[in-house]
């Protein structure tokens, strides 16, 4: 984890408690409530949305922006949308 | 009352297309054969010095001078274990029981099987250290970067599989063995995944494989350890050993006739993972076929659906028959996803393995390829995607 705190997101998502794939999915459905260049943020607990969550971006043409702590347990994810 | 309870036989199963051959593959039926005439034939102890006894040795070592010529070893070199994942734990921890006053690191991918990570787990947790050396997008190591973490310092011993069991993808053994050896450094060879299936890898110290990944019976492993390497008993001594002579014959004869067929097996299953490969690209949006797409097993094939929960594909697809595994961690006991499938960077989530059996047919094919992409959009539509 660097010590950057990273992009303020437009948009935070809360999936805390969700088992995969939900934040995914989560993710898909809020993405489009932000602008180009915007940063949107999910925070999960679920150990597979640290995979995922770059998968997502990867395979959708995003940025990945990284992650920060969240809570003791979860961390907030973030994706800027560059197209 | 109580009623005795009595050996169940399972009836009115309904016919399934079997496609998870790299967790088990059917017995094959030369296996089955030898199975039962062994019963017959090789039921005694074999190291009992009576008939009996003497007959079960020869049929003993027969096993083994098969599976050992097959698998690239001598027959000295070979001994059977009670499952293949016994084989890894005993082959990598005797192996570092060894190498104690050198060192008690021990290197391995970050994509090994489990049975891999756990033993070297264990040695970490009575003193050992471990190093994980990633690998790129397909599954593959670096054999460059692989070598240079395996003759580090301290290290006891490292381990690379020959295949991966979950994507298939073939590891660059060969490469990394040859500087392995030359650093003195033994190298376990996980090829419970490729034995069989593809030609034996050279370059083991230790190698360690499955019968059951072959069509032979469930509950045999093997271990071989090369001549002039050095591996100590880790565990209490166990003078009466493990000797299941019918599995072992069974196993033998299963191997032989998976290596006959291999070549026409191959090319038919390479066809049939290729059209599955194409049409799963082709037909399903959001999708990403997983694992190097040349470099790899014959039969086998991964792939992740974006917003599709495994354990509901997977079971969706066992309703119509279709008998599939998953990397994804909802239909793990744990809630980690596949550390393959995250140490790739790929999609962790709605993850299907599909692997061929030696009989699986076209049609089996086609029909699994027609069906999949209404079941991914069923599963879709359902989270209001």
């Amino acid at each position: 984890m660097s010590a950057e705190p990273g992009p303020e997101p437009a948009l935070v998502v809360d999936c805390t408690g969700m088992r995969c794939p939900r934040p995914i999915i989560e993710l898909s459905k809020r993405f489009g409530e932000i602008e180009i260049g915007q940063v949107i943020g999910v925070v999960a607990d679920d150990p597979a949305a640290r995979a995922d969550v770059p998968a997502w971006c990867r395979m959708r043409d995003q940025e990945y922006a990284g992650e920060r702590p969240a809570t003791d347990d979860a961390a907030l994810y973030l994706v800027r949308r560059i197209s | 009352m109580d009623e005795p309870v009595g050996v169940a036989s399972v009836v009115g199963v309904e016919e399934t297309v079997y496609l998870d051959a790299a967790t088990t593959e059917p017995l094959h039926p030369a296996a089955k054969e030898v199975l039962l005439a062994a019963y017959d034939d090789g039921w005694a102890d074999p190291r009992a010095l009576h008939q009996p006894g003497r007959r079960a040795a020869l049929l003993f070592d027969n096993a083994r001078e098969v599976v050992a010529h097959l698998l690239g070893a001598r027959h000295d070199e070979v001994t059977f274990t009670p499952s293949g994942t016994a084989a890894i734990q005993a082959g990598l921890a005797g192996a570092a029981a060894a190498r104690e006053r050198v060192g008690r690191v021990v290197v391995h991918s970050a994509v090994e099987h489990s049975a891999v990570l756990h033993t070297a787990a264990w040695l970490a947790g009575r003193g050992g250290e471990v190093r994980s050396v990633p690998v790129n997008a397909t599954g593959r190591v670096d054999p460059e970067k692989f070598a240079a973490e395996a003759t580090g310092p301290e290290v006891a011993v490292a381990c690379l599989q020959q295949a991966n069991h979950e994507v298939g993808t073939i590891q660059p053994v060969e490469d990394v063995a040859a500087i392995c050896h030359d650093a003195g450094v033994p190298l376990l060879v996980d090829a419970a995944a490729a034995a069989g299936r593809v030609e034996p890898t050279r370059g083991w110290s230790v190698l360690a494989a499955s019968a059951r990944k072959w069509g032979g019976p469930s509950g045999i492993g093997v271990l071989a350890v090369r001549k002039g390497v050095r591996w100590r008993q880790p565990w209490p001594d166990d003078e009466r050993g493990y000797v299941n002579v019918p599995g072992a014959l069974a196993a033998a004869a299963a191997l032989q006739a998976v290596v006959a067929e291999r070549a026409e097996t191959t090319r038919r299953q390479s066809e049939l993972v290729d059209r599955i490969r194409t049409e799963v690209a082709a037909t399903i949006p959001d999708v990403e076929v997983v694992g190097d797409p040349d470099r790899r097993l014959p039969h086998l094939v991964t792939f992740s659906c974006l917003n599709v929960d495994g354990e509901a594909l997977v079971t969706e697809l066992a309703r119509r028959g279709f008998g599939v595994a998953s990397g994804s961690a909802c239909t793990a006991s744990t809630l980690e996803p596949s550390h393959v499938l995250a140490a790739m960077g790929a999609l962790t989530h709605g993850n299907v393995r599909v692997s061929l059996t030696r009989d699986t047919t076209e049609d089996e094919v086609e029909r699994f390829v027609a069906q999949l992409p209404e079941v991914v959009t069923q599963q879709r539509a359902r989270v209001g995607l």
